[in-house]
């Protein structure tokens, strides 16, 4: 069990004073029982929200929401945590021959959020492309298990896609990534979303955070962290849901922290916003993840509650998002 | 109908041939309406019948064009889709109404309360305890594929205790003369209002025969409906509203109608904002709780925040406000599911498991391809298959590709398609029609039906509109496919063999009579209302100008050179590019105009629509065929007395609340403006000569400048009548006065001897005219006035209109 301290930061700057808006955000770690708790969450937002609320979305997301007061210029959102999260290593293969997917998938009979049935049809954000399918098909040909396609696929992935920031950004479709052969983890993660569902193979678009280990010798470097994103698949009834991480050609193991899970990015976006803006806006995102000492560790993670001023009044219209996944 | 008694029998008969009716015989196997199984007309259809044939054919002419005349005049609409633009076309409607007697109409409807009931049940699983697919009984992926299965709204409890409560049913007699359900219409049906409009137009054409019939009256579900809306538990000050797309839905003008009908507001999304977890509206009068929305859009598009991230014509926070249990909406978010197609295959099954009994009226025979077992039985038996996809809704004819015939595929690609996209489809029983008769070139022959039955909860229970949307096909062809091709609507008669009662929409009174306090305004509705009487003014100052222009070039040609100058200039800044004798930038702004009216057709009289919508006709037609000069100013005083005709309507029929003030504010504003801009331009000291009379002619002035002065133009007097003059109707001065009276009467105006920014900005301007003379109001003095004039309307704005 590792605990990190972790401050993740969005800022906004408004060219004119933007109409309040209703905002959800979607970045607290979530609870994964033996795997990850979170010990405590303070979140700081500058100016006071007018309103605010927090509920668990149909995925177990913890959502808060937030209405903005109108005339703003700048925004602030800053969250504190300290997440417990347990190592684990991959293991026996136990996942189903790919021939068996396709009965595992129908015995299941239910529509829990954990339920492969919501994983396999496409979605705005991650389409049926046929030119994925046919290098899924091709980079799986020789794989007998689902977990062996989906580290087949992965280590594919990583090998022919290059990992740039300038090439995509949070709208790019996977077609386009993946003609490019370019992108970050949000591109790396929808394409191979695309594949596995196209090999009827359930799979996931998760977000979370990635603690990034800091060569040996050397202090991490303070900001290097960032929202990411990977990919969770259905490997039949036995082996369940699987993590794994394409940019970095892994399984995510223990240094990924949870928020959430869904069909595509929509599902877990870090800010949904809907600010009635007339002119441009400027934006600012860091997340900072470090080792907390080890005294700090308690028996009984819990989830505090969040502390928030409530206010009156507000209305909003929707822009763009206005977050995207740096790495 | 004068001469229908003097009809002697043999006169009749040759009059029946010549209808059709003794050679009109049902198609081959196909069941019809009019004919029973055995041939021989059915005895509710014999009045119908015995009036067509006693009706000399001149009669039965102006009876048809009494109903076209009505759905006209009531501006009755839909908006067609085509390639690039969409249109609005009048309502195609077929004169004779299908009829039903009353027990075959029992039957009918006890079928669809009982399905009404399953599929309430069913919704409620699906978004609650989800056995169905627990034990097996719907296949998991096709409601996890489902896009109209809302995963925000599993878990929230509807707050009025039930998920449906006005649903519609297409239905068809089968060939074997037994009625079926082709498609399930729970999500945000329309139609309603149409048939109530069928209804009217259909009983103006056969006004005897209807009054004489014992045909059961709609009003009475429709005020049922309303009623129990009215039962729910609302907050004082809160309201019903109809949540309406929006001006460019095909079926806006229905809900228009309907809000009216009901008395209920038609908000669109921009319009509501959710605060505190409570749905608000933006009036004038501030935000206004709504505690009730019908909404009339598909569920996904309601809130672009939880929900289609790419709709634009949402409210973020709604689902919100459901969750927090602020809100009550019909029917519940997510109703969208069991529209499905492919829901078909499993009814029949979920009815004996869930209500304990068969389905009483079944649905076309539909089998989902997504299991083996059902490809297998369609590659085997291909024929009487139709292919559609599985989620799609509605009819099989309306979706876009359309169903396909199975056996139309070869066998190879069919079991290619079957097993690439098996889950994507479905295969259903190729449907064919009942018909009923249909007058066409004067004869009455068959054509296919369709019929679009509404049901609607009432605090009795669900209640079954008596009567229905009929589509009639527009060629004999009786399977459904054909449809596809177009038709038109006819009304549904349900004929009883007793007295029916008189119905009307007042509520039992309660208590002694009192008087509403008139509907807040919306905003947005506020805001088109002011454009539309700045735009109908503009474009009255427009003509004026293109008049005075086409009468001088009739009168002095060439010579008028400088004057047509002075006036092109002053077109340039309405825009106008003069060149045709009826330029398009005079169109544009008329069509502005019908544009804002239109988003305001909840609250506007349909005389007063009909009025606005003839005049741009009107406009358009004289524009492409006038030639310049005097044939170019008589058109354009024919346009002008159009426009006058329409103010007047609007000015002697609008109720004096806050709608009639925008739209009467927004006519002031623009007239104050578009006078100071004439007088600036055309009293000014180097106008060439003639401008001054021509600037009393374009204030509407001649008469009373020659009866208030005696003398001829001269800068001062013209000022003097046009700025200055507070009782000349078209004067500067009027023009404030009047704002200033409107304004004082707007909300948070003026208040314990405060005035709000926008009044004290008026009484600014009011005081800067009423103390100018004609002699300190030279040029400058006139724009510095237009100016403060047009930030008017920026204030306006902002304390009201957003």
């Amino acid at each position: 069990m590792t605990t990190y301290r972790m401050q993740v930061m969005f800022q906004y700057e408004f060219e004119r004073p933007a109409g309040s808006g209703r905002q959800l955000f979607r970045v607290l770690p979530t609870t994964i029982p033996g795997t990850q708790s979170v010990e405590s969450a303070n979140i700081r937002i500058d100016p006071d929200p007018v309103e605010t609320r927090d509920f668990i979305d149909f995925f177990g997301t913890r959502v808060i929401e937030l209405v903005m007061p109108a005339g703003i210029t700048e925004l602030e959102f800053v969250l504190e945590a300290e997440v417990h999260r347990a190592a684990h290593q991959i293991g026996l293969d136990i996942s189903a021959p790919l021939g068996r997917m396709a009965v595992e998938i129908a015995n299941q009979r239910s529509l829990n959020a954990a339920s492969p049935h919501h994983f396999l049809a496409a979605t705005p954000r991650i389409p049926h492309v046929p030119e994925i399918a046919a290098y899924a098909r091709k980079a799986t040909s020789d794989a007998a298990t689902a977990r062996e396609a989906v580290e087949k696929l992965g280590l594919a992935l990583n090998r022919d896609i290059a990992f740039d920031a300038e090439a995509t950004d949070v709208n790019t479709p996977p077609a386009e990534a993946f003609r490019l052969k370019r992108g970050v983890c949000q591109d790396f993660a929808q394409i191979m979303v695309a594949g596995l569902r196209s090999l009827n193979i359930p799979a996931a678009y998760v977000g979370g955070y990635l603690r990034t280990l800091p060569p040996p010798g050397q202090p991490r470097l303070v900001g290097a962290d960032a929202s990411h994103a990977w990919v969770r698949a259905w490997c039949g009834a036995d082996a369940g849901w699987i993590d794994y991480d394409p940019t970095n050609a892994c399984f995510a193991l223990g240094d990924h922290i949870d928020i959430g899970f869904g069909r595509d990015y929509d599902d877990v976006a870090p800010v949904t916003g809907m600010m009635r803006l007339d002119g441009a806006q400027t934006g600012k995102h860091s997340v900072d993840i470090e080792e907390a000492p080890v005294q700090n560790q308690s028996a009984t993670p819990s989830w505090t509650p969040l502390a928030l001023d409530l206010g009156p009044k507000s209305r909003s219209r929707r822009t763009e998002d206005i977050v995207r996944e740096p790495s | 109908m004068e001469s229908a008694g003097s009809q002697t029998k043999t006169a009749a008969q040759p009059r029946r041939a010549t209808l059709g009716i003794d050679s009109y015989a049902a198609l081959q196997s196909v069941p019809d309406e009019m004919l029973g199984p055995d041939g021989k007309i059915r005895p509710v259809w014999l009045p119908l019948l015995d009036h067509l044939e006693k009706l000399p054919p001149e009669n039965l002419v102006r009876s048809l064009a009494r109903a076209n005349q009505y759905l006209r005049d009531s501006g009755v609409f839909y908006r067609q889709y085509g390639s690039g633009a969409s249109t609005e076309r009048p309502w195609p409607l077929s004169h004779i109404p299908v009829l039903m007697a009353e027990a075959d109409w029992e039957e009918i409807s006890a079928g669809l309360i009982q399905r009404a009931e399953l599929l309430e049940m069913v919704m409620a699983d699906l978004y609650g305890p989800n056995q169905l697919v627990a034990s097996g009984h719907l296949p998991p992926s096709l409601v996890a594929s489902n896009p109209q299965w809302l995963r925000p709204m599993v878990g929230v409890q509807p707050r009025m205790g039930n998920y449906l409560h006005f649903i519609a049913f297409e239905i068809g007699r089968g060939p074997k003369g037994k009625w079926w359900v082709l498609s399930d219409r729970t999500q945000a049906p329309s139609g309603a209002g149409y048939a109530l409009e069928n209804r009217v137009a259909t009983s103006r054409a056969f006004a005897d025969l209807y009054s004489e019939q014992n045909v059961h009256r709609l009003a009475g579900f429709f005020r049922d409906f309303r009623d129990r809306l009215l039962q729910e538990p609302l907050n004082s000050d809160a309201r019903i509203a109809i949540l309406t797309p929006g001006p460019w839905n095909e079926t806006y003008f229905e809900q228009a109608w309907i809000a009216r009908y009901l008395g209920f507001m038609l908000v669109q999304g921009d319009d509501l904002v959710v605060e505190e977890g409570r749905l608000m509206v933006r009036t004038v009068s501030g935000l206004r709780p709504i505690d009730l929305l019908w909404r009339r859009m598909d569920g996904d598009y309601v809130d672009p925040l939880e929900l289609n991230p790419a709709s634009r014509i949402g409210t973020p926070g709604m689902v919100s406000a459901l969750r927090s249990g602020g809100l009550s909406m019909l029917n519940a978010l997510g109703s969208g599911v069991l529209e499905a197609r492919a829901m078909m295959a499993f009814l029949p099954k979920l009815s004996p498991l869930l209500t304990g009994q068969p389905l009483a009226m079944p649905n076309i025979a539909t089998w989902w391809l997504g299991s083996p077992a059902e490809r297998e039985a369609v590659l085997a038996d291909p024929s009487h298959m139709a292919l559609s996809r599985a989620l799609d809704t509605g009819l099989p004819f309306e979706n876009d590709p359309p169903a396909i015939l199975a056996s139309s595929l070869e066998w190879i690609e069919l079991e290619r398609r079957l097993a690439a996209e098996g889950p994507d489809l479905v295969a259903q029983e190729t449907v064919s029609l009942s018909t009923t008769p249909a007058l066409i070139d004067g004869r009455i022959q068959p054509r296919p039906l369709s019929l679009r039955v509404f049901l609607a909860r009432t605090a009795d229970g669900w209640q079954v509109m008596p009567g229905g949307f009929a589509r009639i096909g527009s060629t004999a062809d009786p399977t459904a496919l054909a449809m596809q091709r177009g038709g038109a609507a006819a009304d549904v008669w349900i004929v009883s063999e007793n007295e029916v009662p008189a119905i009307t929409m007042a509520p039992p009174r309660r208590g002694p009579y009192r008087r509403n306090a008139p509907a807040t305004l919306p905003s947005r509705a506020a805001d088109n209302l002011f454009w539309m009487g700045r735009y109908v003014e503009r474009t009255e100052q427009v003509v004026r100008i293109l008049r005075a222009r086409h009468i001088r070039e009739a009168e002095s040609g060439r010579g008028a050179e400088p004057l047509q100058n002075a006036l092109d200039i002053l077109l340039e800044d309405y825009g106008i590019v003069p060149g045709d004798p009826i330029p398009e930038g005079v169109i544009a702004t008329l069509s502005a105009a019908v544009g804002s009216a239109g988003q305001v057709r909840d609250r506007f009289s349909t005389d007063g629509w009909s009025a606005l919508v003839d005049l741009e006709k009107t406009a358009k037609l004289l524009a492409g065929k006038v030639a310049a000069g005097d044939d170019a100013a008589r058109a354009l005083s024919a346009i002008l007395r159009k426009i006058a005709g329409f103010s007047g309507l609007v000015h002697e029929n609008m109720y004096r609340f806050y709608g009639w003030r925008f739209l009467t504010l927004g006519r002031l504003h623009e007239r104050a403006l578009g006078m100071t801009g004439v007088v600036s331009a055309l009293a000014r000291p180097d106008a060439p000569h003639g401008a001054l009379d021509l600037c009393v002619e374009l204030g509407d002035s001649v008469l009373t400048h020659r009866q208030r002065y005696a003398i001829s133009t001269s800068r001062e007097t013209v000022i003097d009548l046009l700025v200055l003059d507070p009782l000349n109707p078209r004067s500067v001065r009027h023009q404030i006065d009047q704002m200033m009276a409107q304004v004082s009467e707007l909300p948070g105006s003026v208040g314990n001897g405060e005035y709000s920014a926008l009044a004290r900005a008026v009484l600014r301007c009011q005081t800067e005219v009423a103390t100018q003379t004609p002699e300190t109001l030279d040029t400058e003095a006139l724009d510095a006035i237009a100016e403060q004039v047009s930030d008017l309307s920026v204030l306006l704005t902002e304390a009201y209109l957003r």
